[in-house]
């Protein structure tokens, strides 16, 4: 049985329609990167999985479990999704200890030794023990997107949603906090990360999803969506993302 | 004898009386608010000089007029300044005098933060653009500045409205006296006279202040984007 | 300046003085419950409620507090409603106050963006947690300056209740003035009372301003 199963998912805003009759299924373990456009519904449909937006018409399951239906049990739902913003979305008044500790204690009502060990253990892992009495603002960016990760793993989620967490980032900052994700893979956490770093997709990938103007347009494997993507909308989505064949001098607008 | 009731409010002239009390209290709001918005431009201005002392001495006059009630300046331009000229002064010129004071305090800092809050390179791109000066000043810091600054300047007004209220505790004869009077001479044929002729002066300065409010909100939003 | 009328004087302004500090933080602490109630109901859109308290935010706003209190302690008691002139202040007071505190909330309450409350829904917290942990404490600190603001107008307020015949400062000033023809002390006194009082608040206020501008935890 999938972890992750959403079926027939339809999003409006409004009369727009954000998402069309999305469907698909993520296995325990796994890792899916959605790809696709700006504006095509990435960020929304990674919302609606977690229950920050309203579906109009669909079936979200979790372990089989369907979620969507009652309004009333999603921070409980939530407790076992960890998602991470692009904006990080740290809790300004709180320290990174107290950040990270929050969902635990008050939502999941751990018992506060046993979550601070593990808490200190996550922190740890990203580099930032030192760091756990600081507040956010003290922080770069990095090391506030590597907290909001920990801050989600410290639930001990079953699943992880990650949107865009490095776009807001400096470049050299990017690397930090892709090398937590990638270990996470390792590890066999069950993700799914929109992102447009595309050698990262490559490498953390299991599955590609390509969304375009909110349908799913393709979904292959990794390695046969980089190297071999069959619609003409994904191709052009790669290209973008293709310095190589640029040469100063030589016209390259027929292959555009 | 029985009651009037709230038609003690239409007896006789006493609507007319009651309007004309309103009106001196509207004047003395009006020619305060004109002195301290005239006032209050330059004073406004000359708050954002770059000079230490300059600033200074704006600050302090700013925060002296604002840490003390209005009600103790009203006190202290009516009992003090005779006692000490020997001059007196008419409690309506004493009102005019404290609440332009006050009002150029007040109107002088809108101007200073509508002024500052202006974003420098508004001013930057003006020059780039090959603005002169002037034209920068005309076309793009004033029309500007002025969206900032009416809704303050407004509330302001109602501000002004609101505490000429007070100004029948130094003698001058204005609605809530005039009120007094009414009250006074219908004692016996409406005893409930009170409750209508204070209810009613309560609900007259809500129809006045109320719309001008309003206004104010709504430009503000407006002007918002 | 007569110095001995002054130190003659000066238990009757400490008395004043008390009494006007009693009645202004009976009537901080009513008005920021007033305040809460109102931009709570306000925030979280309480059908029926919201209406009502839009109308008293307006009326409170667009009346002058002198002519509430005549209201309140001259014209009530002619349809039975009898109220003590300490009750009538405030009452008053309150009435004012609260819809000036609604404002200080209220911008604390939009100032903490939906996106701090959307992480806090994302670990699984409920929407009472919600805005206990996440919302009430950033909010509360935006408000702050207003907050202080307000209580030191409602202070400055207070100044027009001898107009109800309460003993505060500005009463025992006029009598001073009526009965012994002091001028000149009793208004120097007056100044001085509120200076004391409100000169210290203004400052913290200024210097909690600046601490929370510069080292706040907004990032
Ligand atoms: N709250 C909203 N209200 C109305 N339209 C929205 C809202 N959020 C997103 N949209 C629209 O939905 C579409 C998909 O947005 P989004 O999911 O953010 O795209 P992506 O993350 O792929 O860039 C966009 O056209 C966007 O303008
Ligand atoms: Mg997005």
């Amino acid at each position: 049985m999938a972890l992750l199963e959403v079926i027939g998912l339809n999003k409006y805003f409004d009369g727009f329609h954000v998402l069309k009759d999305i469907s698909f299924s993520v296995e325990k373990g796994e890792v899916v990167v959605i790809l696709g456009p700006s504006g095509s519904g990435k960020s929304t449909l990674l919302r609606c999985i977690n229950g920050l937006e309203e579906i109009q018409s669909g079936q979200i399951k979790l372990n089989g479990e369907v979620i969507n239906e009652d309004s009333t049990k999603w921070h409980l739902i939530r407790q076992k999704i960890g998602m991470v913003f692009q904006s990080y979305d740290l809790f300004p008044h709180m320290t990174v200890f107290e950040n990270i500790l929050l969902g635990p204690l008050k939502a999941q009502k751990r018992d506060k030794k046993e979550v601070a060990r593990q808490a200190e253990e996550l922190l740890n892992r990203v580099g930032l023990l030192d760091r756990k009495n600081f507040y956010p603002r003290q922080l770069s960016g990095g090391q506030r997107q590597r907290v909001a990760i920990v801050r989600a793993l410290c639930m001990n989620p079953e699943l992880m949603l990650f949107d865009e967490v490095t776009a807001s980032l400096d470049p050299e900052m990017v690397r930090e906090v892709l090398d937590v994700m990638l270990e996470l893979a390792k590890e066999g956490m069950t993700m799914i990360i929109v992102t447009h770093e595309m050698e990262f997709a490559k490498a953390v990938a299991d599955r590609i999803i390509f969304l375009d103007g909110g349908e799913i347009t393709e979904v292959a494997g990794a390695q046969e969506f980089f190297t071999d993507p069959k619609t003409e909308r994904a191709k052009n989505f790669l290209n973008i993302f293709n310095f190589k064949e640029y040469k100063k001098g030589v016209d390259n607008n027929e292959k555009i | 004898m029985q009651d009037l009731g709230i038609r003690v409010l239409i007896e006789g002239n006493n609507l007319y009386r009651l309007m004309g009390g309103l009106l001196i209290t509207i004047r003395i709001a009006i020619i305060s608010a004109i002195i301290s918005i005239l006032f209050g431009i330059p004073f406004g201005i000359v708050m954002t000089s770059k000079n230490k002392l300059v600033r200074f001495v704006c600050r302090t006059y700013l925060e002296a007029v604002r840490i003390i009630p209005v009600m103790v300046w009203l006190f202290i331009f009516y009992f003090g300044v005779p006692k000490l000229t020997g001059i007196h002064i008419a409690g309506d010129v004493v009102s005019v005098i404290v609440f332009s004071i006050w009002g150029t305090a007040e109107m002088g800092d809108l101007v200073r933060g509508a002024v500052t809050s202006l974003p420098k390179h508004q001013k930057e791109s003006g020059k780039a653009i090959g603005l002169t000066n002037l034209q920068i000043y005309s076309y793009i810091i004033i029309p500007q500045s002025i969206r900032r600054l009416l809704p303050g300047t407004i509330n302001l007004v109602t501000r002004m409205i609101k505490t000429t209220s007070l100004v029948v505790l130094i003698g001058v004869v204005e609605v809530l006296k005039v009120g007094q009077q009414v009250i006074e001479s219908f004692v016996l044929q409406s005893p409930s006279a009170s409750f209508w002729v204070y209810g009613f002066i309560f609900f007259l300065y809500f129809i006045i202040c109320y719309p001008i409010s309003l206004f104010a909100r709504k430009l503000e939003l407006r002007w918002k984007e | 300046m007569d110095i001995g009328f002054i130190l003659e004087i000066s238990s009757l302004y400490l008395e004043a003085a008390k009494f006007t500090l009693k009645l202004a933080s009976i009537g901080i602490i009513l008005s920021l419950l007033i305040g809460l109630f109102c931009s709570l109901v306000n925030y979280y859109k309480v059908k029926f409620l919201k209406k009502i308290v839009n109308w008293y935010i307006e009326l409170s706003r667009n009346t002058p507090l002198l002519i509430q209190l005549f209201f309140l302690y001259y014209g009530l008691p002619k349809v039975g409603i009898k109220l003590g002139a300490f009750t009538c202040a405030v009452i008053g007071l309150a009435f004012l106050g609260g819809s000036y505190m609604a404002e200080a909330f209220r911008g604390g309450l939009e100032a903490v963006s939906k996106a701090q409350i959307e992480a806090g829904l994302s670990i699984g917290l409920t929407k009472a947690q919600v805005t206990r942990y996440i919302i009430f404490p950033q909010a509360l600190a935006v408000s702050i300056p207003s907050i202080g603001a307000n209580a030191i107008f409602i202070i400055k307020e207070t100044s027009i209740v001898s107009a109800i015949s309460l003993k505060d400062l500005m009463f025992v000033t006029k009598d001073i003035i009526g009965i012994y023809y002091k001028t000149n002390e009793a208004l120097l006194m007056l100044v001085v009372a509120y200076l004391i009082i409100l000169l210290p608040l203004s400052l913290l206020l200024t210097y909690i301003e600046r601490r929370l501008r510069y080292a706040g935890f907004g990032n």
